[in-house]
């Protein structure tokens, strides 16, 4: 392999790593928020109870999630050098405003939320958790500005004696529409990854038989949250899919192998087949005038064929090829659609018993809801797979290839010993979080105070 | 004043602000088996940072995101250079800041001891490396007319930056034992305080070597800056308050020896900011590698709007945990425990 993809193989790598914890971080600080709120308004102990509860898995995964950040940042300047040289003008100031808008927020108040139970008014703490909530948030929306700035390159006009882009609307950034479709979508998909992974703790608990009254109370608004979020993901994910489509037709295309150009067009439920090599997949059953819909939201919408958007990039830009790999771009955005339905099927069946208030005593549901929670880490890589390999060859899409990108000064050898480095200690922190998280997880809830108004004590080291 | 001109002070600002809040915190993850023999103490002392090492730690990645959108070709060449010492420097944050978390979720004397042993390497390794890093912008390392690094890895390592890592991870230590110090009861305090009292005037005499030396590798003479002269006073009253035993003094001195230790280096620094080896011609400068005056202007107002909020907010968080924390908090039942002194529901206002 050679040092272009090594470079590309661990900046995929680490980022899928770094994005398992992401939306853990973002969906259950929201949860756990609304858990202390509760507890705040009803003063019930159970709820006190659970923030904790969940509250520890959150810090879990941000403290993985914080570290693994950091070899994000440093990756843009140790292996996409010639990158950051190029773009760092526009891409660097979201940045540097994530780190000072959200980086501080989040750290500062989860240190203050952690250890200042019994320092804080209970108000003032209240308000650090929804602070903790509010600087991941706000922390997407800053990266997702960079990110989609390189789908969709806006606000900036390339310098006449470098040749590089220069900021020169900063509102650009964040009105590309991109950006607002593609921060909701992620946005949304955290609150699912939270939902489904309190809903799957729930539902072991129940299993055991442990504090059925408050892991029920956690299961219930985990599936509330969980529904209706997940059907508005799938919507703005759709969305999300017509823009993309405006601006890198290819990225459509290729997800759904569609080689020749198209008006209606039909969707494939499955291909046999099918690659950069094999144009003629068979197709099985083709569901007409859905691929018209979802690309371009008309029942007979024409969709470009990689053939033809090739032949217009090789006129606009010289020679090459402009293809994405195909079978990464179709498979992953069936993974990522069909799986959300799954989800979804195992969300309608818990409101459903939680109308027939069976939530508690259907075995069934429970063992489903716990087996469930590995499906929102798969749709997310798999979401990232299809927006990230559909804007291969580019880096940023229409201003440098992904191969121009790379560090000139660094060897193939010290991308290997740096990736064989990460590997391993990945897999190790992954095996100690994952049994931290477990653990606890199935360790059941603390014994709370007595009474609402007597101290919390603080959580320590 | 030059827009790049402000965001190198804003830079070496928050290089600064990083070794001040986070070099306290490295040196209790150094200190943390020294200073406390039992579990107990070590919760203490660990629980002493426990708020606020990982607000500290995101002035490193302000820090170098500040470089990256402000000096793209500075964060592109220097973080493309010196991959292989980063991978390390990565490593020792990942397994330090995950110790934090980890060591106490499993009640098993062994499990501890890894997490203890990994936390004192990595709170080592970040200020050796991160030293090494500063010093070899200064010492100047091959770049060539491409702005691109064009030596091996042993290039990184001149005497110079050794030294530079070295007097930082004692500056570390000494900070970090003046804020045990501060900030615990009992034996461990005693204990903090008499490793000051012996790391005090060893770390002077590094502080003493370093800024001369960091002198003359700028080519800027003999005579000091008025920030060197500072950290020279800074270094000496520290280590007067600490042998004399006023604590809060002798903190408030390394702060101040720390915060002008490293400004020095940026101070024989400017105007450039990655010199080269190969030609001095090939040096990035504050001028050849800053973002366009549009992006600068921008995030000029970001970080106006933004700084004094987030000092505010973070100076709040060390004023609520102001408190001693004792290892007598920590004696009983293990699993649920006050981080805090009894009976203080109400004080953080």
């Amino acid at each position: 392999m050679s040092q272009l993809d090594l470079a590309r193989l661990q900046f995929a790598m680490t980022s899928i790593y770094h994005f398992l914890f992401v939306p853990v971080t973002i969906g259950l600080s929201s949860l756990t928020a609304l858990l202390q709120t509760a507890w705040h308004r009803t003063g019930q102990g159970d709820y006190l109870r659970l923030t904790r509860f969940f509250g520890t898995l959150m810090v879990i995964s941000i403290a993985v999630g914080v570290v693994t950040g950091l070899v994000q940042e440093f990756q843009f300047g140790m292996d996409w050098s010639a990158y950051s040289r190029t773009v760092g003008d526009v891409f660097g100031a979201p940045l540097a405003m994530e780190g000072l808008a959200a980086f501080f927020l989040e750290s500062t108040f989860l240190g203050l939320w952690l250890f200042g139970w019994d320092r804080l008014p209970k108000r003032l703490h209240l308000a650090t958790i929804w602070a903790v909530a509010a600087g991941g948030t706000l922390s997407a929306a800053f990266i997702m500005a960079a990110n989609s700035w390189m789908q969709h390159p806006v606000g900036y006009a390339l310098d006449a004696s470098t040749g590089r882009p220069q900021l020169d609307d900063v509102w650009a950034l964040f009105t590309n529409p991109v950006f607002l479709r593609g921060y909701l979508h992620v946005l949304l998909a955290s609150l699912v990854t939270g939902a489904v992974v309190m809903l799957a703790v729930s539902a072991w608990q129940l299993r055991k038989g442990a504090a059925p009254d408050a892991f029920g109370a956690s299961a219930r608004l985990a599936l509330v949250v969980l529904v209706p979020t997940l059907l508005l993901a799938m919507l703005v994910g759709s969305e999300l899919g017509v823009t993309e489509g405006t601006y890198q037709p290819m990225k459509i295309a290729g997800a759904e192998a569609q080689w020749t150009t198209c008006q209606p067009c039909s969707f494939s439920l499955f291909q046999v087949g099918g690659g950069n090599n094999d144009q003629t997949p068979t197709k099985i059953i083709a569901v007409p005038h859905l691929l018209s819909l979802l690309a371009t939201n008309h029942w007979n919408g024409k969709v470009l064929g990689l053939d033809q958007i090739q032949s217009q990039y090789r006129q606009q830009f010289g020679a090459g090829s402009y293809v994405p790999n195909i079978f990464v771009q179709y498979w992953s955005m069936r993974v990522m659609a069909y799986l959300a339905v799954l989800v979804l099927v195992v969300g309608l069946w818990g409101l459903w018993a939680i109308r027939r208030r069976t939530l508690a005593l259907s075995h069934w549901f429970q063992r489903a809801a716990v087996w469930v929670v590995v499906l929102p880490f798969l749709m997310n890589t798999a979401g990232w797979l299809l927006t990230e390999n559909g804007r291969q060859p580019w880096i940023v899409q229409g201003l440098q290839l992904t191969r121009d990108g790379v560090s000139p000064s660094v060897g193939t050898t010290t991308v290997a010993i740096s990736i064989l480095v990460f590997l391993v200690l990945y897999a190790a922190l992954a095996v100690v979080a994952g049994v931290l998280m477990t653990r606890h997880a199935r360790g059941g809830l603390a014994p709370g105070p007595a009474a609402a108004d007597s101290p919390v004590p603080s959580l320590s080291y | 004043m030059a827009l790049a001109t402000f965001w190198f002070i804003l830079t070496a600002v928050l290089w600064t602000g990083f070794f001040v809040l986070e070099g306290f915190d490295l040196g209790v993850g150094m200190l943390h088996t020294v200073v406390a023999r039992d579990e107990a103490g070590r919760r203490a002392v660990i629980n002493t940072i426990g708020p606020l090492w990982d607000g500290n730690e995101v002035w490193l990645i302000v820090a170098a995101a500040a470089m990256f959108a402000a000096f793209p070709a500075w964060y592109a060449t220097m973080f493309s250079g010196f991959y292989l010492a980063l991978v390390v420097l990565l490593v020792a944050l990942i397994v330090r800041g995950v110790s934090f978390e980890f060591r106490g979720k499993i009640d098993s004397v062994r499990w501890r001891r890894t997490w203890d042993t990994l936390l004192t390497l990595g709170s080592f390794f970040v200020p050796l490396l991160t030293g090494i890093a500063l010093g070899d912008l200064l010492h100047g390392v091959p770049i060539g007319q491409n702005e691109e690094f064009a030596g091996s890895f042993a290039d990184l390592f001149p005497a110079y930056s050794v030294f530079t890592g070295i007097t930082l991870v004692l500056l570390c230590l000494l900070h970090g034992a003046t804020f045990i110090t501060l900030k615990t009861t009992d034996q461990v305090r005693r204990r903090a305080s008499l490793l000051a009292r012996r790391l005090a005037p060893l770390t002077a005499l590094a502080v003493l070597a370093f800024l001369p030396w960091t002198h003359s590798t700028a080519g800027k003479g003999v005579l000091p800056s008025i920030v060197q002269l500072m950290a020279v006073l800074a270094v000496l009253a520290a280590t007067w308050l600490v042998v004399s035993g006023h604590e809060g003094w002798a903190f408030t001195a390394t702060t101040f020896a720390m915060a002008t230790s490293v400004l020095s280096l940026f101070v024989d620094l400017y105007p450039r900011v990655m010199v080269s080896s190969t030609d001095p011609a090939f040096s990035l400068t504050v001028n050849n590698s800053a973002s366009g005056a549009y992006a600068l202007k921008v995030m000029s107002v970001v970080a106006i709007v933004l700084f004094p909020v987030v000092l505010a907010y973070q100076g709040w968080t060390y004023h609520v945990f102001r408190r001693r924390v004792s290892s007598a908090q920590f004696q009983t039942a293990p699993e649920q425990q006050p981080g805090a002194g009894p009976g203080s529901s109400a004080s953080g206002e």
